[in-house]
């Protein structure tokens, strides 16, 4: 009992920390963009865009009480299905929409962000390249020491995220070709916490959204690749993946709204806020 | 007593009245208790039944073959509770007995004052600590990732250290006031009487205090996610990474709604809360019999 009380405690107190200049970045635009809007707006769909739809909604509400707005995960594919059906509004996808899906549904797609994933070591490693058959080989467990890929004769210690982290997705799909990680791997629950393993142990490898590259950490050339915010960009970094929002038919008033909101300043700064890159299109 | 009658008067005045509201107090509670078990068995249940490889007792929990079994968590939440407790139980032991009998004045305060502390510390400050200091030097000392069943084992036994010692000190200082002049007549000194006479008496508080401790540990969250290393695997030694219920239900609902994953919880939640009940039963059971009540024994 006490443990989750003070669990509780400390999760409130982050997300109040978290919230609070989230807040005071989106206020001035989300009161003048829902001017006179109102209603309901329900968002479902891909796990990675919840912190982002989460943080909108969060600031529009906390100036528009008449506007309510609801976010939900389930995948891209429970997205589709329930923008396609007319559950939600919009249903988020982690992926480009099928052409059969467009289709069937008449949906519109809008690119928001670039999720990009670095592989990362410690900085103290002197491992800086890896090909893509290596990593494959190192996160299945068959690669075990450090000296086989150049290396010092020293163990390699796996780090993942949790199960249905987007990171982990974008990871598992992109670079390891939807392989997944040996059973074997530490498990840590944020890109934060990824970091500090990671910033601790010479011989640790993992991966962090590509917005949280610092010092601390070492990002892997793949395959050539070298991972930063500009290469995912330009595509030239290829551990990416976008993050779209989808409509049924051309949004309308709360829905147009929301969109352009996520395409705005502050927007833009939830998104880098998540650990994402804003497309800045639109 | 019969003193202060004119004071209790009005107490027992307004205890008359109070029955009722404590009575719907102590049925709500109850309710409320009662619900969550109703709630966590009933969403759990498909999960029990669903045979074969892909229900929850399996001993692999890969989510995108379809395997959830959470068999390596609950061997994870008790392979760690309890070497928490082959640590931790002899050392409450051992400081309580040292503080009741042997310890010079400052420093006996000091360690109780010091027990009593940790008590408040949350297990967060713990995690975030160990993080940092104990596991670069289980790193560096015996190898491996250093977030691992040692580590978190550690940490875990300081945490329920401080429940157990109380609980201990609780149960052993009234029997030992009562013999001790006794006893120290008959020129024994007295840890010699703790040890001798009180001890073998005390087998109840000492089992209680170890229950009550093996529920605290299983039922931790933080510590093991933090430090234990959460592969969800069978740990083959101390220094390799385990991963306990409690971490398994905080990793998996931060992103699951609905499907086998997220029914699966629901299973570990079962698990957990019949592991504490049966537990918190016991000891309660234990310390409620009338052998164990200090002042009623011999």
């Amino acid at each position: 009992m006490k443990t989750s009380l003070r669990i509780f405690i400390a999760g409130l107190a982050l997300l109040l920390l978290g919230s609070l200049p989230a807040l005071a970045a989106g206020t001035d635009d989300a009161s003048a963009m829902f001017k006179g809007l109102k209603g309901n707006l329900d968002i479902s769909g891909g796990t990675a865009h919840i912190p982002v739809m989460k943080a909108a909604a969060q600031s529009i509400m906390a100036v528009n009480p008449e506007i309510r707005i609801t976010v939900a995960g389930g995948g891209s594919g429970v997205g589709v299905q329930q923008v396609g059906e007319g559950l939600v509004q919009i249903g988020n996808t982690g992926r480009a929409l099928k052409d059969s899906e467009i289709e069937k549904y008449g949906l519109k797609t809008f690119a928001f962000a670039i999720d990009g994933v670095a592989i990362v070591v410690n900085p103290a490693n002197p491992v800086s390249e890896l090909g893509k058959d290596q990593l494959k080989k190192i996160f299945a467990g068959e690669i075990r020491n450090w000296k086989e890929v150049g290396g010092k004769d020293a163990p390699i210690i796996l780090y993942v995220r949790e199960d249905g982290s987007g990171t982990r997705e974008t990871f598992e799909e992109r670079a390891l070709d939807k392989g997944q990680a040996s059973d074997k791997s530490n498990v840590v629950n944020s890109n934060g916490a990824m970091k500090t393993a990671i910033g601790q142990d010479g011989n640790a490898i993992g991966y962090v959204g590509i917005g949280h590259l610092d010092a601390t950490l070492k990002g892997v050339v793949l395959d050539g690749m070298v991972p930063s915010q500009e290469n995912a960009k330009n595509g030239s970094y290829q551990v990416t993946r976008l993050l779209y929002m989808n409509t049924k038919g051309e949004p309308q008033g709360l829905t147009k709204a929301f969109i352009s909101y996520i395409y705005s300043p502050a927007g833009s700064e939830f998104i880098s806020g998540a650990g994402y890159l804003p497309t800045g299109a639109f | 007593m019969r003193k202060i009658h004119g004071g209790t008067g009005a107490a027992e005045r307004a205890g008359e009245k109070a029955p009722l509201l404590l009575r719907l107090a102590a049925g709500m509670a109850l309710l409320g208790i009662a619900m969550l078990f109703a709630m966590i068995l009933a969403f759990a249940l498909p999960a029990f039944l669903q045979p074969g490889p892909g229900g929850a007792f399996g001993w692999f929990w890969r989510p995108y073959q379809g395997e959830f079994g959470i068999l390596p968590m609950l061997a994870g939440s008790l392979l760690l509770s309890c070497s928490a407790l082959l640590l931790a139980w002899p050392l409450a032991l051992a400081v309580c007995c040292w503080t009741l009998s042997a310890a010079p004045g400052l420093l006996r305060t000091g360690t109780r004052a010091g027990i009593r502390f940790m008590t408040a510390i949350p297990t967060v400050v713990y995690g975030f600590a160990a993080v940092f200091l104990l596991t670069p030097l289980i790193r560096a000392g015996l190898g491996g990732a250093g977030r691992c069943w040692l580590a978190a084992s550690l940490m875990l036994s300081l945490l329920v250290l401080p429940t157990m010692a109380l609980i201990l000190e609780a149960g052993l200082k009234p029997r030992l006031d009562r013999l001790c002049l006794g006893g120290q007549a008959l020129g024994l000194s007295k840890l010699e009487i703790l040890w001798f006479l009180v001890l073998p008496q005390s087998r109840k508080t000492m089992l209680a205090a170890l229950l009550l401790g093996f529920g605290r540990a299983a039922g931790d969250t933080l510590l093991p996610l933090m430090l234990a290393g959460n592969a969800p695997q069978l740990p083959g030694a101390l220094t390799e990474s385990l991963r306990t219920l409690t971490a398994h239900m905080a990793l998996v609902t931060a992103n699951e709604v609905g499907g086998a994953a997220y029914n699966s919880l629901f299973t570990a939640g079962a698990l957990l809360l019949i592991i504490n009940a049966v537990v918190s039963l016991l000891a309660r059971r234990l310390a409620g019999r009338p052998g164990n009540l200090p002042g009623e024994q011999m």
